[in-house]
């Protein structure tokens, strides 16, 4: 069930209700309301898209203010595109002039309606969700849902009416599994997940964070979630908040902290403590572009090293990172399932675009999901004391012994271990023996991952490998390869330690492997690290920005050239 | 479940061996609160000690109790999500002056304002004692350590006004050498509901070894600390015959032959803030520095809040179900698509 869940809500073409369309990639349509618009986002768009020009607002003094010395609709520079020249505001006027009683400055407010309504006929979606989203946010003002009515349904018979638009954008009915969607973006399904991994688990949730773009907005949406027993703490900073974190989950809590990379850095030994008092926690890292401050609001994946590897001495831990927005639920539920049963912080990378952006996502039933395990020693575990660091011969995970339990009083910490008792030792062997037994269990997770699918053939000249957001860009790079008889396979790693236990296998079956993403080569390194033998073509980019479809696709194309 | 087995000193030693130094204050705190937690009438399971690192956050391996060695400086955080996780625990954090007021500065003033329901047990000896000797940030100005042969150039803190002025609702301070106190300061922080602050006079044999001798004395002691008890004048001296009369907001010391009982200040633990504010500032040897509890007010505590909010989301939206979670967006439905 999980394992297909994993792919089951892949974004297809997202319509943002705003007067821009950004499709999560090069958007196919820019709809621009403005010169300043049309300057800030038609680098985006796709080479041959459509560009919807409203020109009522394209006067001297506009084109002027948005800096541009000629106008482009006059001097070729859109050459490129399709370009649709529509007076917006004109229409829509016209579309409102039967309303009584409104400015003209609140019916051009609903302009954007217009446009949005005009989008949704290029896209061929049905207007009612969102005619019924604009009821329940307008709830007692009738005038304004109206007209915004009114101005969707205008710009949508705008679409249909004239004959100009040679483009109509069908999404597919059989593109999404049949079932009731909604959208979320990343951080709501973070939250979503958290919620549902605490409520299957039987336990209240406690969320420990501080404030940091982009990973601010799952505190602001569990902080809505109280009813559940959901319990948020905004801390003094970064380690306060981690530590509380250790804190509430010493105490029995299914427990979990927010940050970005920055505040990672900030958590760092603190996180070594939890690997040392081998306590489960998860911990997510919605990444952005660094390092340092960087470009706060802008988006990246070169966070995977960090955390990895980014504490002292040797500190395993699990690493997750979701694929899409409605990914990071299940990846969210993935974290709590292998931090209880290992008893360890499991790391969840996420990132700006999918933090942000919103996909579709399959309603589940809760029914389905399985209940997560969570036993808490209550009597002594050897003759005569109690053991908190005896493991478990399957799962290599200590016991999670909380205060409150009579008899089981025992003291944990930062300091090296004899092994089984827990208490304070710095003999070698020791050391020796627990630094392994860390290890072991983090790598005997392996044993319940799903293995990860392979997309295309099983077998042949070219695999692609990716992890994280760049899912969406790689895999439609991989199907329009077919368009020019070429060919090559996908994987798309969510579990990226320990790996899916088939992932050598499958390397095994290509020639040649590429591994594109938004760092210098971070999981070219770990592939390189587990499987020395073969080699890693890499396609990097660093620009704040997501991988393009086209980033991917002209790289695979370069490579396979001559290949049919 | 009701009836709390009694317990004695015995059932609170830890079979770990002591390694604090010979003639440490550390030991005889430890032996205090071994002797003190049974008073309390506490299942011994419910109670957890928390520290940092340092000389005095060995502490929770001494004590046969549930306890976290955590790190430098974090100890007040672990014990706020403790607290959080379950409120039913009695939680102890013991800290020193590096720990608590240098690298864990932040969190120290912060768990204070929050007035989250835990005790805090600084154990001051005013230099580093683990790290073997460098000044800390309650050392006295000129002191020289090894990180400052030439005498330390630093303005101290002080703990109590630290304390005040991070808004804690309970404030004491004892020392290492006079146990009944301690025990009675102890006693009151476990009563007091929410943040609980004492700060203990502590001796480092090692490294600063009677650096609180004019107070810690018993030759010198009368003369240099004065108790502070609620409802009564703050009278000291080895013959009783001095007290503190504040005027001109400065605490002034006065003879009790040559003034009128009511021109006494009169120790007050509900008073505002500036009050025990003037307490804290009393050193010596301008004046006898005061020990005993400063401040003692209720406030509501932040777990009982949080509680609260749970409570009356639960109320307004009914226990949480997941299925009503999800469905709570605009939404749409795709139809199976016959091949
Ligand atoms: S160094 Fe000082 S504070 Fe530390 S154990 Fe020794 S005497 Fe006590």
């Amino acid at each position: 069930m999980l394992l297909e869940s994993f792919y089951s809500d892949l974004p297809k073409i997202i319509i943002a209700s705003e007067d821009i369309l950004t499709p999560g990639d090069q958007p196919r349509v820019l709809i621009a309301m403005n010169p300043a618009a049309l300057k800030a986002n038609i680098a985006d768009l796709e080479p041959g898209g459509t560009a919807i020009i409203n020109i009522d607002t394209f006067t001297a003094g506009n084109l002027k203010k948005a800096g541009y010395d000629s106008n482009p609709l006059k001097d070729g520079s859109l050459a490129g595109y399709r370009i649709f020249e529509v007076p917006i505001i004109t229409l829509n006027r016209n579309a409102l002039a039967k309303i009584e009683g409104m400015t003209q400055r609140q019916i051009d407010r609903s302009g954007n309606m217009f446009a949005l309504g005009l989008a949704f006929w290029l896209f061929d979606r049905p207007l009612k969700p969102t005619k019924e989203f604009i009821a329940k946010k307008f709830v007692k003002k009738t005038k304004v849902i109206e007209a915004n009515h009114i101005a969707l349904q205008a710009g949508y018979n705008y679409g249909n009416i004239t004959r100009r638009f040679q483009v109509r954008y069908r999404i597919k009915p059989a593109a999404l599994k049949p079932g009731t969607y909604r959208r979320v973006t990343g951080n709501q399904a973070i939250a979503l997940g958290l919620v549902t991994a605490a409520k299957k688990a039987g336990k209240p949730l406690f969320y420990g964070t501080y404030p940091i773009t982009p990973a601010s907005d799952i505190l602001h949406h569990l902080a809505t979630m109280k009813n559940f027993d959901v319990r948020t703490f905004q801390a003094e900073d970064e380690i306060a908040a981690i530590g509380s974190v250790i804190g509430a989950a010493y105490g029995g809590a299914i427990a979990a902290t927010g940050s970005s990379g920055p505040g990672i850095a900030l958590k760092t030994e603190a996180i070594n403590l939890a690997v040392m008092a081998e306590l489960p926690m998860v911990i997510i890292n919605v990444q952005r572009s660094g390092p340092s401050t960087g470009m706060p609001t802008k988006t990246e994946q070169a966070d995977l090293l960090q955390v990895m590897f980014g504490r002292n001495s040797e500190s395993p831990v699990p690493v997750l990172a979701a694929s899409t927005p409605g990914n990071c639920f299940y990846i969210a539920l993935e974290a709590v399932r292998l931090a209880v049963r290992a008893s360890v912080p499991v790391f969840v990378l996420s990132d700006s675009y999918l933090a942000n952006s919103a996909s579709p996502w399959l309603i589940p039933n809760p029914d389905d999901i399985p209940n997560i395990e969570v036993s808490h020693p209550t009597k002594l575990n050897s003759d005569d004391e109690f053991l908190p660091f005896k493991r478990d011969t399957e799962t290599m995970a200590p016991l999670w012994a909380i205060p409150g339990t009579p008899g089981l009083e025992h003291r944990v910490g930062g300091l090296a271990k004899e092994p089984e008792t827990g208490d304070v030792s710095y003999l070698p062997e020791h050391n020796q023996q627990l630094m392994e037994e860390r290890l072991e269990k983090v790598e005997k997770l392996a044993d319940v991952i799903p293995e990860v699918p392979i997309f295309g053939q099983t077998k042949g000249d070219m695999l692609v490998i990716s992890w994280g957001s760049t899912f969406g860009a790689v895999r439609t790079a991989v199907e329009r390869l077919e368009k020019s008889n070429m060919v090559a396979s996908h994987v798309h790693l969510h579990h990226l330690n320990p790996f899916p236990p088939n992932l050598g296998n499958i390397l095994n079956q290509f020639k040649r492997i590429l591994v594109p993403e938004l760092n210098m080569g971070q999981l070219s390194l770990l592939l390189k690290r587990r499987f020395p033998e073969h080699t890693y073509l890499k396609l990097n980019k660093m620009q704040g920005r997501p991988l393009m479809i086209k980033d991917v696709l002209d790289k695979l194309k370069e490579l396979l050239g001559g290949v049919k | 479940m009701s009836d709390i087995p009694k317990l004695t000193r015995k059932d609170f030693i830890s079979h770990r061996s002591v390694r604090w130094c010979p003639g440490c204050g550390d030991y005889a705190i430890l032996a205090q609160l071994q002797r003190t937690l049974p008073e309390l009438g506490i299942p011994k399971e419910n109670i957890v000690f928390i520290s940092g690192i340092g000389c005095s956050s060995r502490f929770p391996y001494y004590m046969n109790t549930y306890g976290f060695h955590s790190i430098h400086g974090r100890a007040p955080t672990l014990a706020t999500g403790l607290k959080i996780a379950n409120p039913d625990l009695s939680i102890w954090v013991i800290t020193g002056d590096g720990d608590g007021l240098s690298i864990g500065g932040n969190h120290f003033i912060h768990a204070m304002r929050r007035n989250i329901d835990i005790n805090v047990i600084l154990f001051n000896n005013r230099i580093y004692g683990l790290t073997k000797g460098q000044y800390s940030p309650t050392s006295p100005q000129g002191l020289r350590t090894k990180s400052s042969p030439m005498g330390s150039l630093e303005t101290p803190f002080n703990p109590i006004s630290i304390a005040l002025a991070s808004e804690a609702t309970f404030i004491a301070r004892t020392f290492d050498t006079d146990l009944k106190h301690m025990a009675k300061m102890i006693k009151r922080a476990y009563a007091h509901k929410g943040i609980s602050f004492i700060e203990i006079y502590q001796n480092c044999v090692i490294f600063n070894n009677k650096t609180w001798d004019y107070a810690t004395n018993r030759k010198t002691r009368a003369e240099n600390v004065v108790e502070l008890e609620h409802g009564k004048p703050l009278i000291f001296g080895k013959n009783k015959d001095k007290a503190i009369r504040i005027k001109t907001f400065e605490p002034e010391i006065v003879s009790l032959d040559e003034v009128d009982e009511e021109q006494l200040m009169i120790h007050d633990e509900q008073a505002p803030s500036a009050i025990p504010y003037l307490l804290s500032r009393m050193r010596h040897p301008n004046l006898p520095e005061p020990i005993g509890v400063f401040r003692d007010v209720q406030m509501p505590t932040y777990e009982q809040g949080l509680l609260a909010q749970i409570d009356e989301a639960i109320q307004k939206k009914g226990e949480g179900k997941l299925s009503d979670l999800y469905h709570s967006a605009d939404m749409w439905t795709v139809e199976s698509t016959k091949e």
